[in-house]
Formats: C-alpha cells, sequence, structure tokens
C-alpha cells in the first residue's frame, strides 16, 4: 500500500517536469562517460594488480651468476657459493637452476646451440631471501663476492623495476583519468541542471508561488538526473564490463607471465561494479547542489 | 475580526540604481480583516497586479512595512516564505498553469506541494473539477483549453488548499458573464468558509455582486481609499 502510494507520488511529481519519455542526451552522456571511466579504472585496478604481483614475485629474490669458461672451475666455484649461501641465516632458499632449464632458457636466442656442452654458460643459483630488506640482499652480495671476483649478483627488483614503473604509471594515469572523467561528468551534471532550470523556469516559479520550497524544487531535477545517471550507468557500465571481461580473456589466452598478472581480483570487480554507484550519487548531489545555488537568486 | 494584512506607506520600485524606474506603489497603507472580502480596483497600469504580487510575497516593496498573518513580511527569510505561500491562492491574470500537466495534476499541484498523501488528493481535486465544471476536461492539457476554462482551472488550484488569502487577479477577465458570476459565487462559499479574498478587477459589474464587500482603489500606484472603508454598493468612480 505504501508502496504503491510512494510510486503514484514519484509519478506525479516526474510529471511536474515536462519529461519527454525514452533516453535523453543525458542518458548517452552517463552511459559514455561510464563506459570511459570504467575502462580506465579496469586497467588501472589491472597494472596495480599485476605491479603488486610482481613486487611480490620480485621481493627478496636474487640470482647468483658465476662466470667462468672452464667448466670445472665454475662448478667447483658454483659449489662453494651454494654452500655459502645455505649456511646464510637470511637466505630462505637457494636452488641452483641446471644446465636443461639453462638450455631451454636460452633456445629462443641460440636455438639447438644452446644446448652445446662446450658453450660457456654460467652457473646460476636462485635464492630466495627470508627477509626482503635492502641489508639482507647486500649481506648475500658481499658474501659471495668474497668466494670469487667472476660471481655476480643480480637482484631482480633491479632489473624488473623499469616494468614496475610502467605500470605504476599507467596505474596513476588511470586513477587520473578517472578522477577527470568524474569532474566531467560532474560538470555535466551543473550544465544539465542550468539548462533545465531555465527550461522549466515559468514551471519553478508557480511552484514557488504554491509554496514549494528549494529543496522540493531540487528534488525533481535530481530525481530526473539520478534517472538519467542510472540508465546510463548501468549501459555504459554493462558495455565497459562486457569488454573488460573480454580482453581479460584475451590476456590470459597470451599465456605471457608478464601480461598474465595484468587481472582483475574479485575485489576489483566490486569495485568497478560500484563505480556507477558511484556516478549516479556524484550527479544527484551536483544536481541538487546546482539547483539549490541557483534557487537562492530566485525569491 | 483580526487584520489579516497590514500595509504601512509601502513603496514599490521596479530596478535599482540608475536602471530604477518610478515607483509603481507610493504610500500604500491599508488592513485587510480575517474573513472579509475585498475588491481592488483601479484602471490598467494603477498598481494592481504589483500590489497583489506584494500580497502574494512575490515581490518585496523598497519601503514601507508590511504585516501578514501578524508577521513582519519584508524581513521573512527565504527559508520561510513557502510556509506562508501555502496559506495564500492567487489566481495570476494570466493563469500559469503548468502546460504539460493534465487539469486535474495543475489543481493537485498545491496539495501535493503541501506533501498531502497521493490517496487524498484524488476526492478533493474531483469535488473541485465538478466545482468548476470541468469534470469532463480532468485530463485534458492546458493548451487544448479554452481561455475560460483555464481561468477555472487556475481557480480551482488557488482554492483547493483552503488558503487563508485567497488573491486573484482579474479572474473573471476571460469568461463569460454566467461564469464570471459562477466564479465569484465560488470565491464568495471560500469567503464564507473563512477565507479572506482579494479580487482585482475593473469590471464594475461584478463590485455590487458580492454583499459587504469592500473595495480599495487604486490610481496611479495611490490608494485612493486607503481605509478599506465599506463601499456598498459600490460606484463607478469618475
Amino acid at each position: 500500500m505504501i508502496g504503491r502510494a510512494t510510486k503514484a507520488r514519484s509519478s506525479a511529481e516526474r510529471r511536474v517536469l515536462d519529461e519527454a519519455g525514452g533516453l535523453r542526451a543525458m542518458t548517452w552522456v552517463m552511459a559514455i562517460m561510464l563506459f570511459l571511466t570504467m575502462l580506465a579504472a579496469a586497467l588501472g585496478l589491472a597494472t596495480a594488480g599485476a605491479a603488486r604481483l610482481l613486487d611480490r614475485q620480485l621481493a627478496g629474490r636474487l640470482t647468483v651468476q658465476i662466470v667462468d669458461g672452464d667448466p670445472v672451475r665454475r662448478d667447483v666455484a658454483a659449489a662453494r657459493v651454494l654452500a655459502a649461501l645455505r649456511r646464510i641465516p637470511a637466505v630462505a632458499k637457494a636452488t641452483p637452476v641446471d644446465r636443461a632449464e639453462l638450455t631451454r632458457l636460452l633456445q629462443p636466442w641460440l636455438g639447438s646451440d644452446g644446448a652445446d656442452p662446450q658453450l660457456p654458460v654460467p652457473a646460476m643459483i636462485d635464492v630466495d631471501l627470508a627477509d626482503h630488506g635492502e641489508a639482507a640482499a647486500a649481506r648475500v652480495a658481499a658474501t659471495v663476492r668474497r668466494l670469487g671476483p667472476t660471481i655476480r649478483v643480480d637482484r631482480h627488483e633491479s632489473w624488473m623495476s623499469p616494468v614496475n614503473d610502467v605500470m605504476r604509471a599507467l596505474t596513476f594515469l588511470a586513477l587520473a583519468l578517472v578522477l577527470l572523467m568524474a569532474s566531467a561528468t560532474a560538470a555535466v551534471v551543473v550544465l544539465a541542471a542550468r539548462a533545465g532550470l531555465e527550461t522549466h523556469r515559468a514551471t519553478i516559479a508557480v511552484m514557488h508561488m504554491l509554496g514549494s520550497t528549494d529543496l522540493q524544487v531540487a528534488r525533481l531535477f535530481q530525481r530526473r538526473i539520478a534517472l538519467d545517471a542510472t540508465i546510463g550507468g548501468v549501459g555504459g557500465g554493462v558495455v565497459a564490463l562486457l569488454v573488460v571481461g573480454f580482453i581479460g580473456i584475451r590476456l590470459h589466452g597470451l599465456g605471457s607471465e608478464l601480461l598474465g598478472g595484468v587481472t582483475l581480483g574479485g575485489a576489483d570487480w566490486v569495485l568497478l561494479a560500484l563505480l556507477p554507484v558511484a556516478f549516479v550519487v556524484l550527479a544527484t548531489l551536483a544536481a541538487r547542489v546546482t539547483i539549490v545555488r541557483a534557487l537562492r537568486h530566485i525569491l | 475580526m483580526a487584520n489579516i494584512v497590514q500595509f504601512e506607506n509601502v513603496g514599490l520600485r521596479y530596478g535599482t540604481g540608475p536602471d530604477a524606474g518610478p515607483e509603481t506603489l507610493s504610500d500604500v497603507s491599508f488592513t485587510l480583516r480575517s474573513g472579509a472580502f475585498y475588491f481592488l480596483t483601479g484602471a490598467s497600469g494603477a498598481g494592481k497586479t504589483s500590489l497583489l504580487k506584494l500580497l502574494y510575497l512575490a515581490q518585496r516593496p523598497t519601503r514601507g512595512v508590511i504585516r501578514l498573518f501578524g508577521e513582519d513580511a519584508v524581513v521573512l527569510s527565504r527559508d520561510r516564505l513557502p510556509g506562508f505561500r501555502r496559506r495564500i491562492g492567487v489566481v495570476f491574470q494570466d493563469f500559469r498553469l503548468v502546460p504539460h500537466l493534465s487539469t486535474c495534476d495543475n489543481i493537485a499541484l498545491p496539495l501535493r506541494v503541501a506533501g498531502m498523501p497521493e490517496a487524498d488528493i484524488e476526492q478533493p481535486v474531483r469535488e473541485m473539477l465538478a466545482w468548476v465544471g470541468l469534470t469532463e476536461r480532468a485530463d485534458a492539457r492546458p493548451a487544448t483549453l479554452s481561455g475560460g476554462e483555464q481561468q477555472r482551472v487556475a481557480i480551482a488550484r488557488a482554492v483547493i488548499a483552503r488558503p487563508e488569502i485567497l488573491v486573484a487577479d482579474e479572474p473573471t477577465g476571460n469568461v463569460d458573464p454566467d461564469m464570471a458570476e459562477r466564479l465569484l459565487h465560488l470565491f464568495e462559499s471560500l469567503n464564507k468558509l473563512g477565507t479572506t479574498v482579494v479580487v482585482a478587477t475593473h469590471d464594475f459589474h461584478l463590485l455590487g455582486r458580492i454583499p459587504g464587500a469592500q473595495m480599495m482603489r487604486l490610481d496611479r500606484g495611490r490608494l485612493l481609499d486607503p481605509t478599506g472603508s465599506l463601499r456598498y454598493p459600490p460606484t463607478r468612480p469618475e
């Protein structure tokens, strides 16, 4: 009963503003804004997730290379280094990379020549540190360098940092785009509300004379704009989610270890789904503030 | 009867600074008693509509004091205006019907503005439609109504919320004599229920129709009968 009464009132209030049925320009604008915003947000969330994943994967990981042309000397040095590494408390795990794995890694560049046993390939040891801090990595580097001048320590973080920087830059770019879109949406709503106010000036004057408060008048506009924003937001949002899902499937299909990290988690999808709600709230508030401010100048 | 409206030396000038025009109303002083019936007469341009605008709070005076319902209406804050306006019914000279609303919705507007539940609105609107003889035109838009019909919708809208004061600017200007008589009878009925009625008109045939009605006459922005003295039967001014 209450629901029916509310619906009747809502319908009656909607009629006060001249509202042509069907989709309006504002609905399309909101749909396009939401579509672009959600794509930007998805990009930002995915790259942020990938950057975090990369951080987790690379933090505290080192590769020790023993470069020596003599395979016997190289293997002896590698065994010494491995033993020394395993004695360091900060080292959680030290694993020698076997020859077959190295051959596989070299395959794309050297082809079948990579399998030649005479090829002076350095011995490598993957090291996982228990402590991801700078001090632990420095301690390991100092220890192994004392064992021979041809031993090199590569921190995974350092050679992947440019990739990480790009990902972080993309994340900030996406965040800036989302904020820019939100500002543009608010500006569009302000313009639409002002235009609506001008269009309905005569009706508003009558309503004022009948005793309408500014908030009652503002509610009519904010209801209309919220409806436009909801229809547009849902439309644009659904299309954006489909596009994001499609791109996600294609990235996953590439099988790339790096691009494979560019995925959206459950929380990311929830955040994306909340964006239309946030935009509806933003549009409604922008309309309300604009209308109430404008009405203050009318007696 | 208590005073419901009091004007003291009220002046009104449109525009400000170098753009200000001459005073439209000058030194207007009068009191309206609660439950009385008043005619406001005067030639075109005498200031009738401006005086009514002050009365229904569409305009603030340039000077003077206006007391409405016992309160100073000149310094009334903007937030309190709606509450005062809901106590005043207005029939505008140009009707000011909302063009995209049906007759029914136009008449129901003051009740909706006042927050009356939808379920309680239908009955008074039906009664009002019957009262002004527009039951058959309940769903018509103003553009499809004749001038007289639009005027009746405007009157129905002004009185449906049972205002304490009814202000009507030339309410019979677009209707035939029979309908004018009926509308006046409607105002009289409302007046008998306690509403103070102020009708601006230059139709002198109407002035004698309401026994006990008082007349205020404006001439070039000045009130000629500032005391609102009883003029019944009214005489046509020279």
